[in-house]
């Protein structure tokens, strides 16, 4: 962050030499409301559609499915809302975007707006970037100024369009979707049943699209250079390009932007991090991969992520990176299904029986089994994922970590 | 129930939106599935759970209550659904499709033990020193998941204390499982908000504002959480050790007043199916329990017919012929204390359109520490009163500092249907097999418009049966006198009769439209106050409001469970007996009669009921200091 130029009144800031296939190239700004403009909506979905992007979230869901959806559904009001929460343990590529390309993640919500048929997008932005807050309200301003919001965008008769910034206070469970419009809603943050889903019934009960920031910015591109173009780039089934948080045991962290299908090798070679033992891929709710897994691709078919890639090497105890995402789930729980309010907490106590060496076999297995129970019974993403770390770190890391563990009793 | 805008739960804990099918391939039309490899036919957009509980499919639910939204949190109630990777909660899952259901393979058993293994490990309390023993859902879920040990740990200390600052619930967090039931129904069903999930994760627990005592809240004691809490979280405070005292002591005179509800209920507790009537059975119980007096709340119900009616008339002529425009009409009733209290909490500035008659419970207990005691020379500190009520805020109402105009307090204590049944099983009594007995006198005799306050719409019904002929000097004009405007169990209900050729001191009435609305469960009467300050009930004139879901016989003191067909089936039960009694106008009691000629001589709303038979209300607001 040293690089942020920071003003107290006004934040500024600079644009670093990236560079990258799709969102790190040249992007003038408008010049993708202005394509879009000119298309029939239609033609938008179809090269969406054409170019299989999938969110950058982390859930991967088609994201030209969900705009067809809320594009055909018939009603008087709907929203586009831009995921800025970012609380996934080592993912800070949507603060990049939002700092360095603003124009992108905001011409995106503007196409979407058209391409959906809503007059107001709503980004929420995760409560401690507030320190960018009045940088990107400036922007706004100077986007209103130049006829990029408002009414009538950029000429366009009877597309009206404007953009607001809600402020989320810290909660990591408020990136979940459905949790994430309970707060805008002035609710506590808690995740929703589902269905009914966001694209029938979402904020304030209407028709609502929930993308990442990185999906937002990816719009553009697509929308000037076209879907066949976006898949020249990446897999067959994860198309484009992404950005990764690099964070760790690593001599160069940062966030890149590398085509997906990236093997786990290639990016530890680019990042200059030969020596790392094991990277967790996907955030705290992600898994932890060995040395022996290394040519593992990054993609959705493969090892997924929203982004979060977290290097570690030799020096690392695995048995502590564990506990300290157990800690991260009891943490941010929201309370209110039972298998994720109260599983989290034991197996957060089974990772300190074995620090202290008092447990038994048998007992971590009960443990994984109820993970797996947590995994498929919990309400949302959230205790759906948070087993993860422990089942996968347990197994994947067993000699290190039962090593010098000898089997103890359990009190 | 009101309507899904009107709703105030977060979008998380409300149910889906579920419109009426429009063609035979939408929403409502239906759709072939499979539960258990068992084929069904089932209307789209209902839920698995209603459909397994009409194919006598049973799924286990903890958060789940049929009076609520859904809130899909326990996830006791998981089932597998065919190309799906997650389990589902059968409760939140609206089936959309021909989907393929399996609601007990291996995968959703171990998925429901493990959740119950997970609330037993934070559930601090023992069945056999617990309220709910045996009526407990987890309790008996552990038995039915042949729970047998404690898998992941155990709580081994409180962390609780427990609240017993109200007179009418007592929160024992210890023992709560976070089903949020009572969020939804102080939110939703009663438009109250007092109860909130506060902190989050683990931490999480239900607290209050700023997490005072409940007391020290704008709670309307109205017992409703109580009724659906699924373990022994909630409960009332119960005062029957105190009682058990009094009946002891050679000293007191001890007298039980029983309302109408709790009789029509009782039975529930002791096995017998809802709608079970045991009047004369519980009379014989109680006395053989050792109570002095066993009376019938129905007559004071008469006596407050007679005032409430009163007034009525009386406001009525001075809006009309003397064009006070001091006067407040419509009048509300004043008798259900959970309502009352949401009138002071919410609409502060508006309590004189409630009458100020007591309710029967607190005239009951002002005319036998008065009239009664006279009558039987008996000074009037050895009384003790005790009220049998299907009501946890009658607990708080009688310990309302202004119901002492007898110069005792009126009533002594207030106790609940399920509390009675507690008290009755003590002595080893079983109720339904007692012989049948009637109250004592000299109040031994109430009429059916008396009986049948214990139902929403009922005080309205008996109102009118006595102010319409007290008008016209005719009858009602209902067939059997029974007004069916009155009765059912939708939320708000309106109708209206009209008055003609009015007996000469009622002129002033003639051929006016008498109009009145009867509504029950304060979330309805939350609609019904946002009407009158609109200005929509500007030509009303009478206005029942009862506290609780289906009026005192879903109160919040009656047996656990409750739900729309128990309550439908208590109220049947009272109806039906009711219409096969001789006296069915609060007026024509005989014993009415007799305490205006003996005692209350200058008549309905005179110098002494006032005193006695009246109160007055406080602007209560919702400050919390
Ligand atoms: C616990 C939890 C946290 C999440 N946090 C975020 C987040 O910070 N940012 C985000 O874009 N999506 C997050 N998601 C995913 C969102 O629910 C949602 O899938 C996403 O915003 C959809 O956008 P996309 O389709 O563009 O990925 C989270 C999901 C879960 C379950
Ligand atoms: S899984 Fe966890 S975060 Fe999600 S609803 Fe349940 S308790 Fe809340
Ligand atoms: S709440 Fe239920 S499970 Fe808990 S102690 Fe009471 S009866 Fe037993
Ligand atoms: S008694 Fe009624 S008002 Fe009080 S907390 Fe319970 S439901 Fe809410
Ligand atoms: S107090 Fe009872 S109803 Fe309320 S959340 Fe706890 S267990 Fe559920």
């Amino acid at each position: 962050m040293q690089n942020l130029k920071r003003n107290k009144m006004n934040t500024v800031f600079e644009k670093q030499n990236r560079s990258g296939p799709i969102l790190f190239s040249k992007y003038d700004e408008g010049s993708g409301i202005e394509k879009a403009l000119s298309m029939d909506r239609n033609e938008i979905l179809n090269e969406l559609r054409d170019s299989k992007l999938k969110g950058r979230g982390g859930a991967g869901f088609p994201t030209s499915s969900k705009w067809m959806i809320v594009a055909a559904a018939n009603d008087e009001k709907k929203y586009v809302i831009c995921n800025a929460d970012e609380g996934e343990p080592g993912t800070f590529k949507d603060r990049v975007l939002l700092s360095e390309y603003p124009e992108l993640v905001f011409d995106g919500m503007t196409i979407a707006g058209f391409t959906i048929g809503a007059e107001e997008g709503i980004v929420y932005l995760r409560g401690e970037y507030t320190y960018m807050l009045s940088y990107l309200e400036s922007y706004l301003e100077k986007m209103r100024q130049s006829g990029r919001l408002g009414k009538n965008v950029l000429g366009k008769e009877g597309f009206n369009f404007d953009i607001i910034i809600r402020l989320g206070s810290g909660a990591y469970v408020c990136g979940e979707e459905t949790a994430l419009i309970e707060s805008l809603e002035g609710y506590r943050g808690e995740p929703r049943n589902r269905p009914p889903y966001p694209v029938n019934t979402g904020f304030m009960g209407h028709p609502t699209i929930v993308n990442n920031v990185e999906t937002f910015a990816l719009i553009p591109h697509i929308v000037l250079k076209g879907g066949t173009w976006f898949c020249e780039n990446g897999t067959d089934r994860s198309t484009g390009s992404k950005l990764f948080s690099v964070s760790g045991d690593c001599e160069n962290p940062g966030v890149y932007e590398l085509p997906w299908g990236t093997t786990i090798k290639e990016l530890l070679a680019i990042v200059g991090a030969e020596n790392a033992k094991a990277v967790q891929v996907g955030g705290a709710s992600g898994v932890c991969i060995g040395k022996k897994d290394f040519n593992r691709s990054l993609a959705y078919e493969d090892a997924a992520t929203g982004g979060s890639i977290m290097i570690f090497n030799d020096s690392r105890n695995m048995l502590q990176i564990l506990k300290s995402f157990m800690e991260f789930f009891v943490e941010e729980s929201c309370g209110q299904c039972t298998p994720c309010r109260i599983g989290n907490v034991k197996l957060l106590e089974g990772v300190e029986m074995i620090e202290k060496g008092e447990f038994t076999f048998e007992y971590i297995e009960k443990l994984k089994d109820l993970g797996r129970t947590m995994q498929i019974a919990s309400k949302c993403g959230l205790g759906q994922t948070s087993p993860n770390p422990f089942i996968s770190t347990l197994e994947n890391f067993k000699e290190e970590i039962f090593k010098s563990k000898a089997e103890g009793a359990l009190t | 129930m009101n309507t899904q805008t009107e709703l105030r739960s977060p979008m998380s804990q409300r149910p889906h939106i579920i419109s009426k099918a429009k063609d035979r391939t939408g929403i409502g039309a239906n759709v072939g599935i499979e539960v258990n490899g068992e084929k069904l036919s089932v209307p789209m957009g209902k839920t698995i759970l209603e459909i397994c509980r009409e194919n006598n499919v049973h799924i286990p639910t903890l958060c789940y209550h049929e009076d609520l939204c859904i809130a899909g949190n326990c996830r006791m109630c998981v089932v597998e659904v065919e190309g799906m990777k997650t389990l589902q909660a059968a409760c939140a899952f609206p089936v959309t499709g021909p989907v393929k259901i399996r609601t007990f393979s291996n995968k959703v058993r171990k998925a429901r033990k493990h959740i119950l293994d997970l609330l037993l490990s934070e559930h601090y309390g023992e069945c056999y020193s617990c309220v709910r023993n045996n009526n407990c859902e987890l309790q008996s879920l552990a038995k039915e998941y042949g729970v047998d040990g404690y898998e992941f740990g155990h709580v081994c200390e409180s962390r609780f204390e427990i609240d017993k600052t109200s007179h009418a619930v007592v929160r024992d967090m210890d023992k709560c499982i976070l089903c949020r039931r009572c969020v939804r129904t102080c939110i939703d069903l009663q438009e109250v908000g007092v109860l909130e999930a506060i902190y989050r994760g683990y931490d999480t627990m239900i607290g209050t504002f700023m997490d005072k005592p409940l007391a020290d809240v704008i709670c309307i004691n109205c017992g409703q959480c109580i009724n659906r809490c699924p373990t022994g979280a909630l409960h009332a405070n119960d005062p029957s050790d105190d009682i058990w005292k009094a009946i002891e002591d050679p000293s007191k005179h001890v007298v039980i007043q029983t309302a109408p509800s709790p009789r029509a209920a009782i039975g529930e507790e002791f096995g017998l199916p809802p709608g079970t009537s045991m009047t004369g059975q519980l009379n014989t119980a109680i006395r053989r329990m050792g109570f002095d007096r066993v009376f019938d709340t129905n007559f004071s119900a008469d006596l407050t017919i007679m005032e409430e009616g009163t007034e009525l008339l009386n406001r009525l002529k001075s809006a009309i012929v003397d064009k006070d425009k001091s006067v407040m009409l419509p009048q509300f009733t004043s008798c259900s204390p959970g309502w009352v209290k949401f009138i002071e909490h919410f609409y502060p500035e508006h309590l004189n359109y409630l009458s100020s008659a007591k309710s029967p419970q607190q005239m009951f207990g002002a005319v036998i520490k008065t009239f009664y005691a006279k009558e039987q020379n008996i000074d009037p500190k050895d009384i003790v009163t005790v009220a049998v009520m299907p009501c946890a805020a009658k607990k708080f109402e009688c310990n309302r500092p202004e119901m002492n105009s007898s110069g005792y307090k009126d009533v002594d204590y207030g106790l609940t249907t399920r509390e009675l049944a507690k008290m009755i099983r003590e002595t080893g009594l079983v109720l339904p097999e007692l012989p049948k007995s009637n109250f004592d006198e000299p109040f031994g005799e109430a009429s059916g418009a008396g009986l049948i306050f214990g139902a929403t719409g009922g005080v309205m019904e008996a109102a009118l049966r006595t102010v319409y002929e007290l008008v016209t000097g005719r009858q009602v004009p209902f067939k059997n006198l029974n007004i069916e405007a009155c009765r059912g169990m939708e939320g708000i209900k309106q109708a209206s009769v009209k008055l003609e050729n009015c007996v000469e001191q009622f002129s002033f009435l003639e051929g006016v439209e008498l109009k009145f609305m009867v509504a029950h469960g304060t979330a309805n009467a939350k609609t019904v106050m946002e009407m009158l300050l609109k200005g929509e009930l500007s030509d009303f004139h009478f206005i029942e409001i009862m506290g609780c879901p289906g009026g005192c016989i879903g109160g919040g003191g009656q047996p656990i469970p409750t739900s729309e067909l128990i309550r439908k089936l208590r109220a049947k039960a009272i109806y039906d007996e009711e219409a096969s009694l001789p006296v069915r106008k609060s007026h024509e009691n005989p014993r009415i009669k007799y305490i205006y000629e003996k005692f209350l001589t200058d008549g309905p709303c005179g110098k002494l009921s006032h005193k006695l038979l009246h109160t007055h209300y406080q602007k209560r607001g919702k400050f919390i200091s």
